[in-house]
């Protein structure tokens, strides 16, 4: 990948537009002058660098809503510029970083260094802060400071909040700043120590399981927490059929509800751990084929608004070692687009703006983001990319300071070879 | 004689052809271990590493001897007495073992998966020895030869498996080779020590002792770990013993003799009454000896000893 400063005009050239805002697709050539959107439509100029975009597509950048860029603590798995590049490589011009830090983001000061330091990077880093301090689900953080340092939304991702008063008492209190809260829907008893999705799988492995039901009940209370107190509420890599569901009902009495779902939730079933690959190993873990349909259909039916990767940067050692042993998670960012297609568009015949919806717009509305990237005058964050390119993801398109991708090997459908943001230019 | 896996790592799809190799060539040895002098030749020049994560007294022992009766070399590597303790990883200390020239590894690790991972370190033939709560091949094919022996033939065979299934490799290994083998199998537990979806693997689950006695031709009858009881799993020995204790009393009620097995080590009152454990009825000691030869027969196998003339 290579990432240059945008030169005083450039004119991508011959491509076709998808505008995700206002749901159409078009050809057009779009102008870029001193990294702004001048001109979209038919142009002609010599004065521009052109960039041949035949059988590209050109939409917003993408938005994550979900990463872990490990800064401050463990800058040996990533840091706030080296996530940059792998959301690069992936077309993500915008990412929410998640506050498990170590320390994590829990007060104003903490919210401002990633702010500042995000500032530095190549896209745009927005911090989620958490909602309780140190994380541990006990007192409320000082959430209205962090809002003003920039925090986009308060989590403590990786850490459920158990007590059901104290999440109530973040949705109010989250809800009066008008951000959304974010719960890392397990219910941590009924996990136990599962490390697998519970069902025959587990049992064959003899891996303990983890149940549907431990991300449905906490799913169900903190929909019906969310309801109670008005609050936004949105929910993080679904991973359940239940989840599903829960969400679908809730969207009906109340409208303050989004949901996401991750790449390799939607990639892989349970099956896929019979190797005992520690690179699937994730919270929540890889569901069924049952579940992974009924995620599907729920980003069909808009029941789902958002895809997000849960990037989640493990150095070698951490998952080179026995399943028990090796780390949750997994990285996403580069293999994203490729994975989504290949399993939305090509297996599951889904249109490509849905698709695209899910990782532009309606993400950028969960967290309140400027959404209309093809207004004129507006500073360019977009990505191009070829829709029908198949090819094998490997170590060599990993950006990341990790490389704990399932995706290594596997071949995907849609490569990204542009980002457009910050008046800078990444070709991939 | 050749099986068609090059390591025992399970049984889950291992072929019904090569069980049935393992349990007659483990008759063969059990020929050799009732000669005055046990030892034959078949592995002499081979180097096998015992490397035991955990814990283990019978497998351990059991396996030593089937090599020295083999006349391979062997070595012994258990985790509390090596560098594992100093932070070595797992990839670390089994290369230095493979580095040592080793040509098969016969392991016992605490975590499901982990021969497996073995296979893509070292170049030596892997043995499964037991991996946590998955596999642990070499028990349930020592327990079907000892089922063999006793019956003579396996089809149709009706066992019934007691205690902690959960937990238990010694249960999904028997399940996998029993139902591989025709056998018909029956899971008898507290419901929250029996794992979900298990009757997706082609068993049945009755909670009621008394009916799979009743039902069955053999019970399995696994040891309860009492620290069990600590996470709620079960509420106290008492009413373990009630529910699920085999006891003479309990055998008494059925005509039929009922063939009893136990892998060991016994809790002797709580799952199986001394008197049970001791009587003619129990195979338990033939399992020992059946462990030897079934563990020289899988060594002989995999590591293409030639037979004896």
């Amino acid at each position: 990948m290579n990432v240059k400063k945008l030169s005083k005009q450039t004119l991508l050239k011959g491509g076709t537009l998808l505008d995700p805002v206002n749901e159409k697709e078009y050809k057009s050539d779009v102008l870029l002058v001193h990294g702004k959107i001048a001109n979209i439509g038919k142009v002609n100029t010599k004065d521009a660098d052109v960039i041949d975009c035949k059988g590209m597509v050109i939409t917003h950048g993408f938005c994550d809503l979900h990463v872990h860029f490990r800064e401050p603590g463990r800058e040996d798995k990533e840091t706030l510029q080296t996530g940059s590049q792998a959301a690069l490589a992936g077309g993500f011009t915008r990412v929410c970083t998640m506050p498990n830090t170590d320390p994590p983001i829990d007060s104003p000061e903490s919210v401002r260094f990633i702010a500042e330091k995000g500032a530095e990077c190549p896209i745009y880093i927005h911090p989620i802060g958490a909602a309780t301090k140190g994380q541990m689900g006990k007192e409320l953080t000082e959430m209205g400071g962090m809002a003003k340092e920039g925090a986009a939304a308060f989590s403590d991702d990786g850490i459920p909040i158990m007590d059901g008063g104290v999440m109530r008492r973040v949705l109010e209190y989250g809800g009066m700043l008008d951000k959304s809260v974010i719960n890392h829907a397990e219910d941590v008893c009924l996990r136990s120590d599962g490390v697998m999705n519970e069902g025959k799988m587990s049992t064959k492995l003899g891996l303990t399981g983890n149940p549907v039901e431990a991300e449905g009940v906490m799913v169900h209370r903190d929909l019906e927490l969310a309801k109670l107190t008005g609050a936004k509420i949105h929910v993080p890599h679904m991973s359940t059929k239940q989840s599903v569901d829960l969400v679908a009902e809730m969207k009906k009495e109340h409208e303050n509800v989004s949901a996401e779902v991750a790449p390799h939730h939607l990639f892989f079933t349970d099956e896929d751990l019979g190797t005992f690959d520690t690179h699937l190993k994730v919270a929540p873990p890889i569901r069924s084929k049952m579940d992974k349909k009924a995620l599907v259909e729920g980003l069909k039916n808009g029941t789902i608004d958002c895809i997000a990767t849960d990037h989640a940067p493990h150095t070698i050692e951490d998952k080179e070692t026995t399943f028990d042993m090796a780390a949750f998670g997994m990285i996403g960012l580069e293999s994203c687009l490729g994975a989504v297609l290949k399993v939305l568009v090509q297996e599951e015949k889904m249109n490509l703006l849905p698709v695209i919806q899910a990782l532009t717009v309606n993400p950028r509305k969960v967290m309140g983001f400027e959404t209309d990237l093809f207004a004129e005058g507006q500073l360019a964050e977009l990505v191009i990319f070829n829709p029908n390119e198949r090819w094998e993801f490997t170590k060599a398109d990993i950006q990341s300071k990790s490389v704990n991708s399932p995706f290594v090997g596997k071949s995907l459908k849609g490569k990204v070879k542009y980002t457009i943001v910050k008046g800078n230019i990444a070709s991939i | 004689m050749s099986l068609t896996h090059r390591h025992l790592l399970g049984l889950e799809g291992y072929p019904a052809e090569d069980i049935q190799t393992i349990i007659e060539t483990a008759f063969t040895f059990r020929e050799v271990l009732d000669r005055p002098i046990k030892k034959v030749p078949s592995l002499q020049g081979q180097t096998i590493v015992n490397l035991f994560f955990e814990n283990s007294t019978r497998t351990r022992i059991s396996f030593e001897l089937a090599q020295k009766r083999l006349s391979a070399d062997t070595i012994n590597f258990s985790a509390s007495t090596s560098s594992l303790k100093k932070g070595e990883s797992f990839k670390d200390t089994v290369q230095n073992i493979e580095a040592m020239k080793i040509d098969a590894c016969v392991m016992r690790h605490p975590t499901p998966g982990a021969p497996l991972r073995l296979t893509e370190y070292v170049d030596a033939v892997v043995i499964n020895a037991g991996d946590g709560t998955h596999e642990h091949p070499t028990q349930a094919i020592l327990d079907m030869t000892s089922l063999q022996e006793k019956f003579g033939y396996l089809k149709g065979l009706k066992v019934g498996i007691i205690g902690d299934i959960s937990h238990s490799r010694v249960a999904l290994s028997n399940i996998h080779g029993l139902i591989t083998m025709g056998a018909e199998v029956t899971l008898c537990g507290p419901a929250t020590l029996i794992p979900p979806h298990i009757e997706e693997l082609g068993v049945a689950v009755n909670h009621n002792i008394d009916e799979v006695i009743a039902w069955a031709d053999a019970l399995n009858v696994l040891r309860i770990q009492m620290e069990r009881m600590g996470v709620s799993l079960f509420p106290s020995i008492r009413e373990y013993r009630s529910l699920f204790g085999i006891t003479t009393e309990r055998l008494a009620e059925h005509k039929k003799e009922v063939v009893i097995m136990h892998p060991g080590p016994m809790n002797r009152g709580v799952e199986i009454e001394s008197a049970v454990a001791d009587s003619d009825q129990a195979i338990i000691l033939d399992q020992v000896l059946n462990g030897v030869a079934s563990r020289m027969a899988i060594l002989f196998l995999l590591l293409g000893g030639k037979a004896e003339s």
